[in-house]
């Protein structure tokens, strides 16, 4: 703790040394009382369920309805994350990041270099790009299910006839809801990039285009790596948007078992394990798994990508 | 954002242009580029606009036409009454007036607790400053998804299952906001923290009268962010409230309302533009706040 070296300020050397000790404990009094409200909403609703987790995983809840949960010890943790449901439910969205992130990276850099040219108007088009970051995952899931209804609208016109429809099919389910997700986070992808943008020197870029760098090479010779730590950022902000993904496939998703099993991601395989299942302790595992893996592609992301981002100015 | 450093640039370009003219050969190609340029946008803006657009089109049209083939790319004869059907009969009233309690519960309490903590993690001294704050900050890493096992426990056992006090209270601190707003409170020069306290200023009225005017700007980016992450959350609202009258959000209500029926579409999308109005205001108004707190993690 530095606080104490940092002590005879200038409020303090007018008083006594009695009342200044009077006066800290006074201030740090304060202090107290005014996080007691943040640190108080912070350990019950976000330590202690952490924490409860850890004591959720060792109880099993029996399949039928009725019999209380009984202690198992580690015995539960092992068999819930080697079953098929919960493996299944891994790969499903591990790909599912696959197809969301690098798409909607590339999709806002490409906005985000577009928009950033002074032109007339541009702050329009800034809005319209910026826009989808407000749509809520239910706003977005009953508009893209009704672009993607079978009978409605566009794709019959088109010919586009898929049988059975994507929501309902096991290999187009799965890249609707993606889509989706593409779509919604476009708007933050874009506000990121171009943020990023705005610290790229534009004379350096006009010095390469006057040296005769064509459009491709300034691109990816100076705009990505001078953008690098932005694009970084990026991929962190949305991998974690693609692995809590769950509201799409709540709405979208039908009763179809097959479909189900194909777009159980994470968060959905949760909730159903809480409250279809009923069973608290397998949920809680899973939900302990989830932050791991969080917390590991964070760590991962930041380790191995760090050094190959460009920090310089 | 640099909105203004933008039109000074575009008010100086002609005049450079005039005293250095560039060789005759650039000048139609910079019309060209500027032409490209406006296609591309005009192409990225269609793309991002079409399924917003198609959406009202669609609340607009009859039922019939919905099937329609090539479909309708404009409502002819708009049906202004499927709006008043997915208000009423959708009880999109009653949704909207959910959401509205429980957001503005949630970010006044969240700027409420944030500046508390703020203001202690940023003007006064005492013992655990810095772990406390790294508490703070943990939180960020703790997702709701995570959480949400116990607090359904504890929501039930507090009797707040299906009220706004479990819509709302489990949300009334963040971490980023402590973050957001210590950012800004310490900006604040320590000159006049002293000179308030030399005029007789306690820590209270400073903390109103000076701290909090002064860090606007942040304040408005968290209540905006508060707004926007209330206003849309789906999870907590669907598992926290059921029963014989559940108190649904916009966001479940639309789940709702999506009915299986061919003709129930058009009153499902006017319901989802009504859900999605509050929001497009939302960015309209505040696109830079907006844009300040969702940012605010990539600016070191």
């Amino acid at each position: 703790m530095t606080v104490a070296a940092e002590a005879p300020g200038a409020a303090g050397a007018t008083a006594g040394p009695g009342g200044l000790r009077a006066r800290r404990r006074k201030e740090a009094g304060l202090a107290y009382l005014l996080l007691v409200p943040a640190l108080v909403l912070f350990a019950v609703f976000s330590f202690y369920p952490f924490l409860r987790n850890f004591k959720l995983m060792l109880y099993e809840t029996p399949p039928v309805p009725g019999l209380p949960a009984h202690y198992v010890g580690l015995h539960q943790i092992w068999p819930t994350l080697s079953s098929t449901q919960f493996t299944q439910s891994l790969i499903t969205t591990i790909v599912f990041m696959i197809m969301v992130v690098p798409l909607s990276l590339l999709l806002g850099l490409a906005l985000a270099v577009a928009a950033h040219r002074k032109l007339k108007g541009m702050a329009i088009y800034r809005a319209i790009f910026s826009s989808t970051v407000v749509s809520s995952v239910a706003v977005a899931s009953v508009v893209f299910g009704t672009l993607l209804n079978p009978v409605v609208g566009l794709l019959p016109w088109l010919g586009i006839n898929p049988s059975p429809p994507a929501l309902e099919s096991t290999t187009w389910a799965l890249p609707s809801v993606a889509l989706i997700t593409i779509w919604q986070f476009l708007g933050l992808s874009f506000i990121i990039m171009s943020a990023g943008l705005q610290s790229v020197p534009d004379e350096l870029l006009e010095a390469a285009r006057i040296d005769g760098a064509g459009a491709w090479t300034r691109f990816w010779r100076m705009t990505v790596p001078l953008l690098s730590p932005t694009i970084f950022f990026a991929l962190v902000v949305s991998t974690i948007y693609a692995i809590q993904a769950f509201g799409a496939v709540d709405i979208l998703i039908g009763p179809q078992d097959a479909v189900r099993l194909h777009t159980n991601v994470l968060i959905y395989n949760i909730v159903n394990t809480l409250q279809i299942e009923n069973n608290p302790g397998a949920a809680a595992i899973m939900a302990t798994a989830l932050f791991l893996i969080m917390l590991g592609l964070t760590v991962i992301q930041m380790r191995f990508l760090e050094r190959r981002v460009n920090y310089a100015r | 954002m640099r909105a203004e450093g933008a039109r000074d640039d575009v008010a100086v370009m002609p005049d450079a242009e005039a005293t250095q003219p560039p060789p005759a050969y650039r000048r139609p190609r910079r019309r060209l580029r500027t032409v490209a340029s406006y296609t591309a946008l005009t192409a990225g803006a269609i793309v991002v606009l079409f399924p917003i657009y198609m959406t009202i089109v669609n609340s607009l049209i009859r039922p019939d036409q919905l099937v329609q083939q090539p479909p309708p790319l404009f409502p002819t004869d708009p049906q202004w009454g499927h709006y008043a059907t997915a208000w009423t009969a959708g009880h999109m009233s009653t949704y909207v007036a959910t959401s509205a309690v429980m957001t503005a519960i949630i970010v006044v309490g969240q700027v409420v607790t944030s500046i508390l903590a703020a203001y202690a993690f940023a003007f006064l001294r005492f013992p655990f400053k810095r772990t406390l704050f790294v508490v703070c900050l943990a939180t960020l890493m703790i997702p709701f998804e995570v959480t949400f096992i116990t607090n359904l426990d504890t929501v039930t056992s507090l009797h707040w299952f299906n009220s706004y006090e479990g819509l709302s209270i489990p949300f009334l601190a963040t971490g980023f906001g402590i973050f957001l707003l210590r950012q800004a409170f310490l900006q604040i020069p320590r000159d006049l923290q002293e000179a308030a306290q030399l005029d007789g200023y306690g820590h209270l009225a400073f903390m109103t009268r000076v701290a909090v005017p002064l860090a606007r700007p942040s304040l408005a980016a968290l209540a905006v962010f508060s707004f926007l992450g209330a206003w849309n959350q789906y999870l907590w609202p669907l598992v926290s409230t059921g029963g014989t009258t559940p108190l649904d959000t916009v966001q479940i209500g639309l789940k709702q309302l999506l009915g299986t029926q061919v003709s129930q579409i058009p009153v499902s999308l006017a319901g989802a533009v009504i859900a999605f109005v509050p929001l497009v205001i939302l960015l309209l108004v505040f696109q830079k706040q907006l844009v300040r707190s969702l940012t605010a993690g990539a600016v070191k």
